[in-house]
């Protein structure tokens, strides 16, 4: 056997200068780590940094497309998951993977390979209140609860017990990937508390998270990524919040784009506002920040839902959509661009309830032209057009409406720069004449394009910068913050 | 190179035109049935034709209310189609007791009776939020049990001019053909010059986009239940008055009739597509091969095999090339 076993400083996993790209997309760039029993590594870095495919190459999830992974038992003829598991690496993910339709002990059962068959229940129902117990005293789950009936927390609660109970291995590395997300501020203690005493054990714990509080209570060890490369990795007394979050940081802006047009402009009175706090004002360019996932989409959503109707359509709109997940939100596959772009302004320019053809035809070539969409027939189907010109139809075909709001989510997914560039003048022209946007987006210069900005935190507004304030330091400051205060 | 918009891109020779749509094989299929009918029976082309059409209009008024249901996406679907057939035509026939005075109100109570299953129909698709399949089949238990409960097996004969309109024809067409071809025409119309069409085709494609882009989209459907119900007590009013009276199984055969037109006449089963010409075309298509199976003197067993045959090798054909609009 080729078992290189367990002496005591030998790393859990090494990695050493793993590459791993999907297609064109390079998510993780010569990545070195490694992480020895006893240590807990926190893991920070922005959407997109690459935490979650550096995650998902340790456990062997991924195989990187370059470079080496090392486990503590290595096998050359196994897979990198195979040694993963022999090794006693074991994940939490942010998007809970227990089966709902099983009960708790049962969820315990999948991946616990070695039980005895018979009496298999009693003996899993019973690792189950172990592991509870031990991370989580006083929890109050069943074992024979089923998953489904349980709350997120207590659900989140049983996935972490899981994987740090003592099963027919013994865990030797958990990786937490935002593990705190859903519960509250005491049960989060007590998994933290958990954490360091499996680590003064002779555990390991990679841990992700997004709240800086909890990353220096438990982080022995301190890891930032940025743009799929790991950036900084040093014990954790050489850093404060400000050193962590200046090496996040940022992508430079575009500098000839940032805040072209704004403050120019006359900002009219409030034209909407919603539950939550959010608002717009006629003429303001209103953009929505934060984590990718903190409640930006739904509160746009929320915005559209109840300022447009299911029952009726009028001339005059009050609001209208721009997609950014083009094949789930805005295209009609099946059509030609023309009936794409003219969906939304119908009954805007059509007489009554038929369609005004020549109407049609005008509206849509005067938007090819404006908007430059790249086809010498507008009876193409849309699918022909590339990405960023489907999404410029989906521009025109809200734009071309007379609605005085424009939401916009996340609208630039997948366009090219140039594109960009037309786009960000185009909604500065038409906020000059009046219109406002509400505008999400994850990229930071268009942030910079906005008049106001809402930073978005776990569903809530965190905080409102205008003006000068909105910059990507305090964003990032905005959307980290918050649960510090909680805390 | 930019070039008016109104140009269509591929019209090389007038017969490509033609072989590009999809109903045109429907149109084959009815037409190479009929002379395969024809050339064995022999006696009469004409009264073939004659009596293709009048069977076809019916199987073409609850196709174009269905067609129109299919086209709202996957998992639209109107089972109630028989059940609502012979609720109309039961209560309107009882309504009208033999009358001739009573032929309009009695036509008033069908549309009343496919409005009021619509209505049904949709309020238990949105309010209770069951599946439209669900949803359909079984109000259609409903609707057949108050057309049971309100018959209790009498037959009520059409009034007598009613009659001769529904079995009569000017000029070698059947009235009712007439009837169906407007509807055809109306619903070619809607789809593809009316703004409700492209509501309707949008929302089949992808119901969440059309709802962003500001579709009105309960409206859309609502109608297009409504209207698929109204079809139908159309149907069982002319079918009950041509066949002399309603009866409990009058609809029963047009359950797989209204889909399988809809498929064989070229419209997408995936939804946001749909084809007015080629619903007409299945439905002369499906009524000819009944009756040339039964000219070279194949049992029912044989006819209902064949015809079982004839939908699945379209809708595998169908589903290998795609359609554009």
């Amino acid at each position: 056997m080729q078992t290189i076993s367990g002496a005591p400083d030998a790393p859990v996993v090494a990695l050493d200068a793993a590459h791993m790209s999907f297609g064109p997309v390079q998510a993780l760039r010569a990545a070195s780590i490694e992480i020895k029993a006893g240590e807990c590594v926190g893991l920070v870095g922005h959407n997109g940094a690459g935490k979650s495919t550096l995650a998902n190459v340790i456990n062997g999830r991924l195989t990187p497309t370059e470079g080496a992974v090392q486990y503590r038992v290595s096998d050359p003829a196994h897979k990198n998951s195979e040694n993963a598991q022999a090794s006693g690496v074991r994940s939490v993910f942010q998007e809970l993977s227990l089966c709902p339709n099983l009960t708790v002990l049962e969820n315990l059962r999948i991946p616990y390979r070695n039980m005895p068959r018979k009496g298999w229940r009693k003996i899993a129902s019973q690792k189950m209140s172990d592991a509870l117990d031990l991370v989580f005293p006083g929890h109050g789950i069943r074992p024979r609860a089923t998953v489904g009936d349980l709350s997120i927390a207590e659900r989140q609660m049983v996935e972490i017990a899981i994987a740090f109970a003592d099963r027919d291995s013994e865990p030797s590395l958990v990786i937490l990937d935002e593990p705190t997300s859903s519960l509250d501020a005491a049960i989060a203690q007590q998994l933290l508390d958990h954490i360091k005493r499996y680590c003064s054990e002779g555990g390991a714990v990679l841990f992700i998270s997004h709240m800086m509080g909890e990353i220096f209570d438990v982080s022995t060890r301190i890891v930032i990524m940025k743009d799929g490369q790991i950036v900084d990795d040093n014990p954790a007394q050489a850093f404060t919040r400000q050193s962590i979050v200046d090496a996040m940081g940022h992508v430079a802006p575009d500098d000839d784009a940032q805040g072209s047009a704004r403050s120019e402009r006359e900002l009219g009175p409030v034209l909407v506002s919603s539950a939550i706090g959010l608002n717009a004002r006629r003429g303001e360019i209103v953009g929505l920040a934060g984590l990718a996932g903190h409640g930006q989409a739904e509160a746009l959503a929320q915005i559209f839902f109840d300022h447009s109707s299911v029952w009726k359509s009028g001339k005059r709109p009050e609001v209208v959509f721009v997609a950014g997940d083009r094949a789930r939100d805005g295209v009609m596959p099946l059509w030609s661009i023309l009936r794409n772009l003219s969906l939304t302004t119908l009954p805007e320019f059509s007489k009554r309830w038929m369609v005004d053809r020549p109407a049609e035809s005008g509206l849509v070539q005067k938007w090819k032209d404006r908007i430059g969409i790249r086809t010498n027939n507008l009876l193409n189907p849309i699918l022909s057009l590339s990405g960023g010109n489907q999404q410029k139809v989906l521009f025109a075909r809200a734009l071309a409406s007379s609605a005085p709001l424009v939401v916009m989510d996340d609208p630039m997914r997948g366009v090219d720069i140039g594109t960009k560039k037309e786009v960000y003048q185009m909604i500065q022209n038409e906020a000059a004449k009046g219109r406002s946007f509400l505008w999400y987006s994850t990229e930071t210069d268009e942030i910079l394009e906005c008049d106001r900005v809402f930073v978005f935190r776990a569903g809530e507004i965190a905080a409102e910068l205008v003006g000068d304030e909105i910059s990507e330091e305090n964003i990032l400051h905005a959307s980290f913050e918050m649960q510090e205060a909680v805390k | 190179m930019t070039n008016n918009a109104s140009e269509p891109m591929t019209a090389a020779t007038p017969v490509r035109a033609l072989l590009s749509k999809p109903w045109i094989w429907a149109f084959l299929a009815a037409a190479i049935t009929f002379g395969a009918t024809s050339l064995i029976a022999g006696s009469g082309a004409g009264s073939l034709f004659y009596a293709a059409l009048t069977f076809a209009s019916f199987s073409a008024i609850v196709g174009i209310g269905q067609m129109l249901v299919i086209t709202l996406g996957p998992g639209n679907v109107d089972l109630s189609i028989p059940a609502s057939m012979t609720l109309a035509a039961t209560l309107a026939l009882k309504f009208m007791d033999s009358e001739t005075a009573m032929i309009l109100p009695g036509l008033l109570v069908a549309i009343g009776v496919g409005i009021g299953c619509g209505v049904i129909n949709f309020g238990l698709i949105l309010l209770l939020r069951i599946p439209p399949i669900i949803a359909t089949l079984s109000a259609s238990f409903l609707y057949q049990s108050l057309a049971i409960w309100s018959n209790r097996g009498l037959r009520i004969k059409p009034p007598e001019p009613l009659a001769e309109f529904a079995t009569g024809g000017a000029l070698g067409i059947p009235n009712i053909a007439v009837v169906g071809i407007l509807l055809a025409i109306l619903a070619w119309v809607v789809l593809e010059r009316a703004i409700a069409g492209r509501w309707i085709s949008a929302i089949g494609q992808n119901l969440r986009a059309a709802r962003l882009s500001g579709v009105p989209v309960n409206a859309v459907r609502f109608g297009v239940y409504v209207n698929s119900a109204v079809c139908a007590a159309l149907a069982g009013f002319l079918l009950a008055s041509f066949s002399g009276g309603a009866n409990l199984n009058m609809g029963t055969e047009y359950m797989l009739m209204s889909i399988a037109v809809v498929v064989i006449g070229g419209s997408s089963i995936g939804g946001g597509n749909s084809n007015v010409p080629g619903i007409w075309g299945a439905a002369l298509f499906m009524f000819l091969i009944v009756s040339m199976l039964n000219s070279y003197g194949l049992g029912a067993g044989i006819r209902l095999i064949l015809t079982g045959v004839v939908i699945v090798g379209v809708v595998a054909l169908a589903s290998r090339k795609g359609y554009d609009v």
